[in-house]
Formats: C-alpha cells, structure tokens, sequence
C-alpha cells in the first residue's frame, strides 16, 4: 500500500489553489506533476554540476558527464536492458519514433512493404509511418472490440511476409486498455517483422522488461513518469541500433571528422547529436529513483483501487457513459467517459470553475480511435500516486451538480 | 479568490443562458449572407444566416450549429450583437468586442471556441462584399 499522505508531501503543486478550491490533478496521462527530489535534483545540477558533457577534462565536466551516463544506466535497469548502451535520449516518444522512422524505416522499408498498427494509437505512432506511405509503405490497423481491447485475432490476418514493423501502444492513452504486448511481438517475430512498443503510458504503472517483452523498440517520455518534460527515451536492441544510420548529424555524435568523411561514435552517442538536455536525464534519473523508492507494483495497485472506486460510483451518475474496458483486469487509470448534453471541453471547464479538477477533454491525439467510437472528444480522468479516494468523492458529486448546468 | 470564481461562475450562467435559450436560433431562408465552418478538433459547428435591409446594414442575423457552449453561446451573442451594423461595419468589426462580451477568461484551446462565429461571420461579409464590387 501506498503511503498517499507521505507521497503527497512531496508534491509541492498539489497546494495550489484553483479558483479558489485545492487543486484536484487528474489529467496525469498528459503529464504528472513533479515531487519535490526531482526539482531538486534539477536545481541541484544547475548549481553544482553544471558543464557540458564529455568533452571538458575539468571537474565540473566530468561530473556532469558522469551524471549524464548514470542517467542511461539508470534507465537500462529500470527497464532491464542488457546494456545501458541501448538507451537513447531523445526528447519524448514522438521523438522517439520519428528517430525508427528516420534511421531505420527509411533505409530499411521499401514500396510493398507493410506496418501494422492499431486503431488505438496515439497520433505519435501513426503520423511519422504515413510519412513512408509516399515511398509505397502500405500501413494497416488493427481493430477493437466493443469493450476496448485489441482484435488479437486481426494481428494474425494482417501480420504477414510483407510485414516490416508491428508497431503498437502498450497502454490506450483513451481507453486504458493494456495490451499483450509480448503475445503480439511473437506474431510479429514469427512472420520476421519487428516490434516497436509505445510505453509513454505504461512505464509510469508498469513493471517494463524489454527483454521479457522482446520489443525491438521501446519507447517513452519522461514527463509522464514524474521526470521534466524534453527528455524522453528510445530503447533498442543494440544490433539494430548498429545497424542504423543516425538522423541528426553534428557534434556529439562522430568519432573523427576529416573534409571528405566521418566516423560515427559509439552507441549511445551516435544517435544523440548535439549538447543533450543533462538537466533532464538527471531529473528522469531523480524520477526513476522515486519510482523505484514507492515501487511500481505499489503504484499499479493504487491505481486500480482508485479505478475500481471510480467505477463503481460513477455508475450512480446519470447522463454518464464510460469508454473502455469495464473490469479493471487488464486496464489503467485512465477513464475517458461522456456527459450526455455536455461536450467535453465543458465538462472540463466546470470540473475545473467549480472545483478545481482537472482533467482533459478532446480527441486525445487518437482521432482514429474517435472515430472508430463514433465521438469528436471525450473527457479524460487520469489518476496517479497522489491521487485518493476523498478526491474521486469530489470529483463524483461535482459530475452529479452538471445536471443543473444544462 | 473565491469571489473571482464565484464572478466566473456568473458570467458562466449568462453564456450558459445564451447556449439554451438563444433567441436567434433559426434559419433564415432568403439570407443575403449564409456562412459555415466547423473546429473538427471538437466538433463545433457554426453556420450563420444575416439578411440585409437596403442600406446593406443587418435587418436580423441568425445561427445553426452545434458543440460547446462557448461556440454556440458565443455564436448567439454575436447575432445579437451585429443587428443594425452595415457590412462594412462588420468587415471591420474586432473580434474584442465579441470576447469583451463574452467576459469570461479563455485559455487557447477555447477562444477557438468563441470565436469560431466570428470567423464564420468575417467570411461570409467579406465574400459578400467581393462578390457585390
């Protein structure tokens, strides 16, 4: 069990007011919010260590690119990589895919070829494959079913010899689903494509091990682990990283340069062009060691009990109709709904004016999946550590004061 | 604090009055200006319908549409506000007076919302006036 009082200590934004109510944070699939030791461990860089990486032979610039190392270790062990090499810093998961897409699809993928996808994804995960559809690259989608989980019986059916990449979210950012992701990499790897796995929404709740998995591919951001914005992650496998081109040429990321070549430098570094974000792998490093103090099993847990609760009252709320799995088996803390006669931008507005709750509403980046539900947007509650049950209770009785409203 | 959100809470009710009880819902058959768009991002839709008297000033403007309440509430309050303007009035008109009347902050995701009658309005003026020149 989760000490949700202690951890809420250290979240100095949780004592914010808005319009004049304590802040009730529940759109933490889009960010969470920051504790205390990774502000401080950001600040701490700033102020003591602050220099740039490998390079300066003085002290500074060797703790910082000590720090900045430790940072890429730090990771590979969270998400039990075999070498910490494997870890790329990028900005975020859009980033991070843009990357696959640009030093490995691009050279390796040619007109025929094929990507299966699922009609789940965020657009970070469709946008830069449609980019290859100008080179012949034919993408095709894996359906859902009626309570939100994945056709595994379409991965069979679309996933064939001309199949080059099962690209897939571990985690609906709308529905919550959590998907097989080691099941749909064996379909993939049995018919020779690779598997790239979306864990912007899984790593914050989930035990990840890419190795288990066996994803070619992982990718996440920071930001929505308790980490800064601008640092993100690109997890693969380090033949495949060896066997790719880099995107971003300049410093950082060469051996030797003469007028006519160049040579690249080794892994991570051939793929992190320029002076990287330290500050931020030192606050994902701070991040991951607060994940690691709480547990991910802990955290997991938290949210499906604030789920289950959520669930079970939010049944007593008329006009409300829930989207996504209903049991919270094989499903995250996050719970996309709709007030009947409301659009969702103003369920969110009086959310937020009469009781400080935010959450989001939209299309969530997953205008496929609206579609493919029959919406243009839905309201999203998305619960984390910090969040409890007596806020779930406030954020209940706010949705039965909307039947006034309209 | 409080009393800024109660005041919010206030001008919410009027926009909210403005959404459900809008007097210049309707069609306007034999419209000189008829105007449509919609913010596909949330689905709003405004379509707006103005008759002109002989001096080319609004005789009486109208809305369609659906989505949000600032759109549509906005989309009513600027048919009201517009009866009696000329189109060259309206071809000048600055979409501040619509917020001002509006009153209620809007981050940069809804002041799409509110001034998505507005735009629908420019469009349909300006059209009508390059087609009369």
């Amino acid at each position: 069990m989760l000490n949700v009082e202690q951890i809420r200590k250290d979240f100095p934004i949780l004592n914010r007011l808005v319009n004049g109510k304590k802040l009730i944070y529940f759109d933490n699939a889009a960010t969470t919010q920051k504790p205390r030791q990774v502000i401080n461990a950001i600040k701490e860089f700033y102020e003591k260590y602050n220099a740039n990486i490998h390079r300066s032979i003085h002290t500074l610039g060797e703790e910082s690119t000590k720090l900045y190392e430790k940072a890429h270790k730090k990771v590979a062990d969270f998400i039990k990589a075999k070498n910490w090499r494997e870890i790329i810093f990028v900005r975020n998961s859009t980033e991070a895919i843009n990357l696959v897409m640009y030093s490995w699809a691009i050279n390796n993928l040619k007109t025929g070829d094929e990507i299966v996808l699922t009609i789940m994804e965020h657009h970070s995960n469709i946008v830069p494959w449609q980019y290859l559809q100008r080179k012949g690259v034919k993408l095709k989608f894996v359906d859902i079913n009626e309570n939100g989980t994945l056709k595994m019986r379409d991965f069979e059916k679309l996933v064939t010899d001309k199949t080059k990449l099962v690209a897939v979210t571990h985690v609906s950012n709308v529905l919550g689903t959590i998907n097989p992701v080691k099941e749909i990499g064996k379909i993939a790897h049995d018919r020779g494509a690779l598997l790239l796995v979306d864990g912007a929404q899984s790593i914050p709740r989930m035990k990840i091990d890419v190795r288990d998995i066996d994803a070619d591919f992982y990718v996440f951001s920071g930001h929505k682990m308790l980490g800064p914005t601008g640092i993100g992650v690109l997890y693969a496998k380090a033949e495949i990283l060896e066997s790719m081109e880099p995107f971003l040429m300049g410093g950082g990321m060469i051996k030797s340069v003469y007028t006519d070549n160049f040579t690249w430098n080794e892994l991570p570094w051939k793929f992190e062009a320029g002076t990287p974000n330290i500050a931020g792998a030192v606050g994902l490093s701070a991040a991951i060691d607060y994940i690691n103090g709480v547990g991910v099993d802990n955290i997991f847990r938290h949210e499906r009990r604030l789920t289950e609760y959520t669930l079970e009252a939010i049944r007593e709320v008329e006009n409300v109709k829930i989207f996504g799995p209903l049991d919270t088996k094989n499903r995250t803390g996050v719970i996309s709904f709709n007030y009947k006669g409301l659009h969702p931008h103003d369920v969110s507005m009086f959310l937020d004016q009469l009781a400080g709750i935010a959450i989001r509403s939209g299309h969530h980046c997953a205008q496929l999946l609206m579609r493919r539900l029959g919406l243009v947007a839905t309201s999203r509650a998305s619960y984390y550590i910090y969040n409890t049950i007596e806020e779930i209770d406030i954020f209940i009785k706010t949705l039965k004061k909307l039947r006034e409203m309209i | 604090m409080l009393e800024e959100s109660e005041d919010m809470i206030l001008k919410t009710r009027t926009l909210l009055d403005y959404y459900k009880n809008a007097k210049t819902k309707g069609v306007i058959e034999d419209a000189d200006i008829i105007s449509k768009d919609e913010n596909i991002s949330c689905g709003d839709e405004v379509k707006i319908y103005i008759k002109l008297d002989e001096d080319r000033k609004v005789r009486e403007a109208k809305f369609t549409g659906h989505g949000c309440i600032i759109s549509q509430a906005s989309a009513a309050m600027l048919t009201e506000m517009i009866k009696g303007k000329s189109v060259e009035e309206l071809s000048k008109m600055d979409k501040k007076e619509l917020l001002d009347a509006i009153g209620v902050p809007l981050g940069p995701v809804r002041i799409k919302c509110a001034l998505l009658s507005f735009k629908v309005m420019k469009k349909g003026v300006l059209e009508y006036i390059a087609k009369k020149v």
